[in-house]
């Protein structure tokens, strides 16, 4: 099977200071992983590279484009790769704000999006756009609301309707629950979990959080000092880590 | 069915001093489809430490570990995914799920994972749960509410939602009422008959007697200096 996204020891050096180094892995069709590590670690920085929001200093990142195959998105020219955003790609951001157009109703949020992919229909871009708000539970009567209008749980919910309207194969997360109210933060990691089965999602989760990492991917990648450290199944890492680093960050989660 | 070789398993304790604490020595068995070996030994000897081996949750050192095709030892993560979503169960002692989701959906889940449609998985879920005799009234509510027996009991019927072909079972009799434990034994019946290969630790020597076909007892593989 060929992976979906194959990174090999990307590297991003900040001057002399490392963001991250030499980190590699395959990510198959439907698998989530989760990045985990302290602020600093560059877990973020790592997402960034991948993402294609960041250039790397070295190293390759190839994504199972549907036309070609394997391709390096590091190499390939700046509208292939805007494209591949576009389309393949989501990328949910820690606030919401930053993901969002806060001026734009939910409905042009959602519409925005499949407009950049070539849909012009007005009566089918809105209908689509409320299914979507259905899914991550905003009703329909909010539509033409602006996001300011909005709490910070449905500004999430928004923005992840927003990424997952035209059908990505790969969503990238940063923190996707951080700041959240814990009650609203179990809401969205069921509707996460059930969006990733249902549409066979791969995604890859920077969090800091064990417990929302435990829940939702399959895999876990531990980072420190911008280096991967660990790295296997998430219930193994947790429940059997090997690494010192990854020891103190399991022992050190306090038990509610 | 499953076939361990000559496996070892020690923690490394690097932030208590680097202490190395071995666990595991050289166990070997096997089991065949549609038999049951109860792991045996006092508390502290490795049962658990040996099942969550099998299931890939902790790292063995070296050895085999051979389920179906796979070698949990070696296998990839997302081979070990593949190998719990269709192949090997575990009913563990504790349910874990996420919060706010609901009873039938929890044991749905297996279901719904192998590619099963949401109405027949949703009605298999509706008929372990009677069987396990969890009142109607609660499966539209999350189980982290629910008592010890009634969690155990949810616990058993995702573990037998799917009809996995090997079955790792921890303690599944422990805090039940005479009736639900008849039912469970019945269960694991019913799982040996259709050719699942099982091992179980039961500290209830009734069930074990009554299902279990071989007896393991894992003090022969625990460390002599620590024992």
């Amino acid at each position: 099977m060929t992976p979906l996204l194959q990174v090999e020891k990307v590297s991003k050096y900040y001057g002399r200071r490392i963001g991250c180094a030499d980190v590699s892995f395959d990510l198959y069709p439907g698998e989530v992983m989760g990045i985990v590590g302290e602020s600093g670690s560059g877990k973020s920085t790592l997402l960034s590279c991948l993402a294609g929001h960041l250039v790397p200093d070295s190293g390759a990142v190839r994504f199972d484009t549907r036309a070609d195959g394997l391709r390096d998105t590091v190499t390939m020219s700046e509208p292939e790769r805007r494209m591949l955003g576009r389309t393949d790609w989501a990328f949910v951001h820690q606030h919401a704000r930053d993901g969002l157009r806060m001026n734009v109703s939910a409905g042009g949020n959602v519409g925005e999006r499949l407009m950049a992919v070539n849909a012009r229909h007005y009566g089918e871009i809105r209908d689509k756009a409320i299914d979507w708000l259905g899914r991550v539970e905003i009703s329909d009567d909010r539509i033409d609301d602006r996001p300011t209008a909005f709490s910070g749980g449905m500004q999430q919910r928004l923005q992840i309707a927003r990424n997952l309207v035209t059908g990505p194969r790969l969503v990238f997360m940063d923190e996707p629950t951080g700041g959240l109210d814990v009650s609203v933060q179990a809401r969205l990691l069921d509707l996460m979990r059930g969006l990733v089965r249902e549409m066979n999602l791969s995604a890859i989760i920077v969090t800091h959080d064990l417990a929302v990492v435990r829940l939702l991917a399959d895999r876990l990648m531990v980072m420190k000092d911008g280096h991967m450290v660990e790295t296997g199944l998430t219930d193994q890492v947790l429940d059997d880590p090997q690494h010192a680093y990854t020891q103190l960050l399991v022992s050190s989660v306090l038990q509610v | 069915m499953i076939n361990v070789r000559n496996v070892t398993k020690s923690f490394t304790l690097h932030n208590q001093g680097g202490v190395e604490i071995p666990v595991v020595v050289g166990a070997s068995f096997q089991v065949a489809a549609g038999s049951c070996v109860a792991l045996v030994g006092a508390s502290g000897a490795g049962k658990s430490t040996l099942m969550r081996m099998i299931y890939g949750n902790y790292l063995t050192q070296s050895g085999q570990i051979i389920v179906g095709d796979t070698d949990v030892v070696q296998a990839q993560p997302r081979e070990i995914l593949k190998l719990r979503r269709e192949t090997l169960g575990y009913v563990s002692q504790f349910l874990r799920v996420v919060p706010r989701v609901s009873t039938l959906d929890v044991v749905a889940e297996p279901l719904l994972a192998t590619g099963h449609a949401k109405a027949e998985a949703i009605a298999q879920a509706a008929a372990l749960l009677a069987r396990l005799n969890i009142p109607e009234r609660l499966w539209t509510l999350s189980p982290t509410t629910f008592s010890g027996g009634e969690q155990q009991r949810v616990n058993i019927a995702r573990g037998f939602a799917h009809s996995y072909p090997a079955l790792l079972l921890d303690e599944p009799t422990a805090s039940l009422d005479p009736i639900n434990r008849a039912t469970v034994l019945e269960m694991i019946q019913e799982a040996k008959a259709r050719g699942a290969a099982i091992i179980g630790i039961f500290h209830d020597q009734a069930a074990r007697e009554a299902i279990c076909d071989h007896l393991i007892d894992v003090t022969a593989y625990a460390p002599r200096s620590a024992a």
